[in-house]
């Protein structure tokens, strides 16, 4: 490090210095380097946002709608999401002082975490885990537990490895179903087990639940539905994938009006409120846009059909996940650590996939492909995989 | 049914695709498939697998599409159908609709021509006996045909790897 670093670094936080960048970075600044690429690390829709909702922005654009909304959000907008919960989910959430609608769902994440864990506080994260979980916990001064799952259990948390890892110091635990990176759901009665230790030790459960809609051979069961969980569950989602919104930065968080109240704090001195013409176009997602949501979630599901069987016939072992967009094959046949195999399949066959390791316990010996590509491009990265493996075993 | 519904709304979309990728897209075996497209076609629910050609790309006489819209004289008993029948029968004709509105077929017809397309109206169309009026519209641009945008660019604005 040269001395200028070194005083430059002076100035960081602790908290800062000590989380590391994330893993996921690395691969995208080594395959954006490169040509000809396979692109499997994407964790978003290859959708453009649907054209109505665009055109509801643009509206609100043309009107010359570009002032702040409140701090909560436009309350039109507020009363759909508390609707379209109601409506798809099965929970209820009053819109003047349950909702905040945040900047994606990450922000909501941040708030939840910012809101209510103090330092040396442990929160519990189900791994293989979205890559923020960890480092947000840290950055609050709270510790991360890992509890991890593993691919004989289908990636499902269990009500005894929780038990395992609550101490006396144990805030609370994040979910996140369907996950990223494995794409596991939980049933009613798995998540009914987790939730009696849940209550049992009288966890806060932060659920994060952006991949619900992309549920696919089972209904989404929402964690707040779950008898005794609406009380003590922050609920996190958003528009990014659903409704193929990513770049909008357009989320919500929902929970009972006295932790809400203590988000919303947070979220005014910080953020202010979400943009207010991503806004528009959320209330015309929400709206107007289930007819093409359901026909992207089909799509996803066919092509999660075809990804997963495709692998297996190459002799990659995977479970089917039952939601969002990701595969997360085991590559441990191959003898090769995630992140080797990750970076040797980029540079032999320009193939672009994110090693499982970046998504902490249990993620070794795994890789997460997003099947969120054209059909034709599932189908030469499956070739180009075939190819690989057949010269490394 | 709800297979069925899905096979065809993927052949739709792609008539090409092959039955070994559609079985496994609709987690069916490869033989599963082939029996229900059969069914399919047996039953015509599946009247055939086009594709859909922007002409202005390849170099080869691009042809003319025109719209006419027909006014004629239904007769009793067989209402419009029997002219109908008599239009369709053309080979220019490559498709036809009755309309509600202001006329009551929509006639489209290619040509390589446009003096191929009027000699078509002024000598086949026009003088069938129960034609009383026609309105011809030429298509100029096709920016959008059977749901497929023409010169769509389909590039991935997404980064190569993204959380």
């Amino acid at each position: 490090m040269t001395s200028s670093q070194e005083k430059s670094n002076q100035y960081l936080s602790s908290a800062v210095k000590r989380i590391q960048p994330s893993g996921i970075r690395k691969f995208f600044d080594l395959a954006s380097s490169m040509d000809n690429i396979i692109s499997l690390g994407v964790g978003e829709p290859d959708y453009s946002t649907p054209w109505n909702v665009r055109e509801a922005s643009i509206a609100s654009l043309e009107r010359g709608i570009t002032s702040y909304t409140a701090n909560a959000g436009m309350l039109e907008l507020r009363e759909a999401i508390s609707r379209y919960l109601e409506n798809e989910f099965e929970t209820l959430y009053n819109p003047s002082d349950e909702i905040i609608v945040t900047a994606g769902a990450s922000e909501a994440i941040d708030l939840a975490l910012r809101a209510t864990v103090n330092p040396g506080e442990e929160v519990l994260i189900v791994e293989p885990s979205f890559v923020s979980y960890a480092p947000l916990v840290s950055l609050v001064g709270g510790v991360p537990v890992p509890v991890a799952t593993s691919i004989e259990n289908g990636f499902k948390v269990t009500a005894e490895q929780i038990e395992r890892c609550v101490t006396e110091k144990t805030k609370a635990i994040l979910l996140c179903f369907p996950n990223n990176p494995t794409g596991t759901i939980m049933s009613k009665l798995e998540l009914e087990k987790v939730a009696a230790v849940i209550k049992r030790h009288d966890l806060l459960v932060y659920s994060d639940e952006i991949y619900a809609e992309m549920t696919y051979d089972n209904q989404h069961v929402s964690v707040p539905s779950l008898d005794g969980m609406w009380e003590r569950t922050i609920l996190i989602s958003g528009f990014s994938k659903a409704f193929a919104m990513t770049g909008w930065r357009l989320g919500y968080v929902t929970a009972p009006s006295h932790l809400a109240s203590g988000m919303l704090k947070i979220h005014q001195y910080a953020m202010m409120c979400a943009s207010t013409m991503a806004q528009y176009g959320a209330i015309e997602a929400l709206k107007n846009g289930k007819e093409e949501m359901l026909e992207m979630i089909e799509s996803y599901r066919q092509r999660r059909n075809f990804f997963v069987s495709s692998l297996k016939e190459i002799g990659l072992t995977c479970h089917k996940p039952g939601g969002a967009f990701y595969a997360f094959p085991s590559i441990e046949s191959t003898g090769l650590s995630s992140e080797a195999f990750a970076e040797k399949l980029l540079f032999d066959e320009r193939v672009a996939v994110v090693p499982g390791n970046v998504f902490g316990a249990g993620g070794e010996g795994h890789i997460r492909c997003s099947y969120a590509s054209s059909l034709s491009q599932l189908e030469e990265a499956v070739e180009r995989i075939d190819s690989f493996l057949g010269k490394i075993r | 049914m709800e297979k069925e519904m899905e096979l065809l709304r993927l052949l739709e979309k792609n008539g090409r695709m092959p039955v070994i990728t559609i079985a496994k897209m609709l987690d069916l075996t490869v033989e599963k498939v082939e029996e229900r497209m059969s069914d399919l076609e047996k039953r015509k629910v599946i009247l055939g697998y086009s594709g859909i050609v922007d002409w202005t790309k390849v170099d080869s006489p691009e042809g003319i599409t025109a719209m006419i819209d027909v006014k004629v004289q239904p007769k009793r008993g067989v209402g419009f159908d029997e002219v109908a029948e008599r239009i369709y029968r053309f080979k220019e004709v490559k498709a036809l609709y009755l309309m509600s509105g202001t006329y009551d077929l929509s006639v489209v017809i290619e040509g390589t021509t446009m003096s191929e397309v009027g000699q078509f109206v002024s000598e086949k169309l026009s003088t069938l006996e129960s034609v009383l009026s026609t309105t011809t519209h030429f298509q100029l641009k096709k920016y959008k045909h059977d749901g497929v945008v023409f010169e769509d660019g389909d590039e991935d604005h997404r980064i190569v790897v993204s959380p």
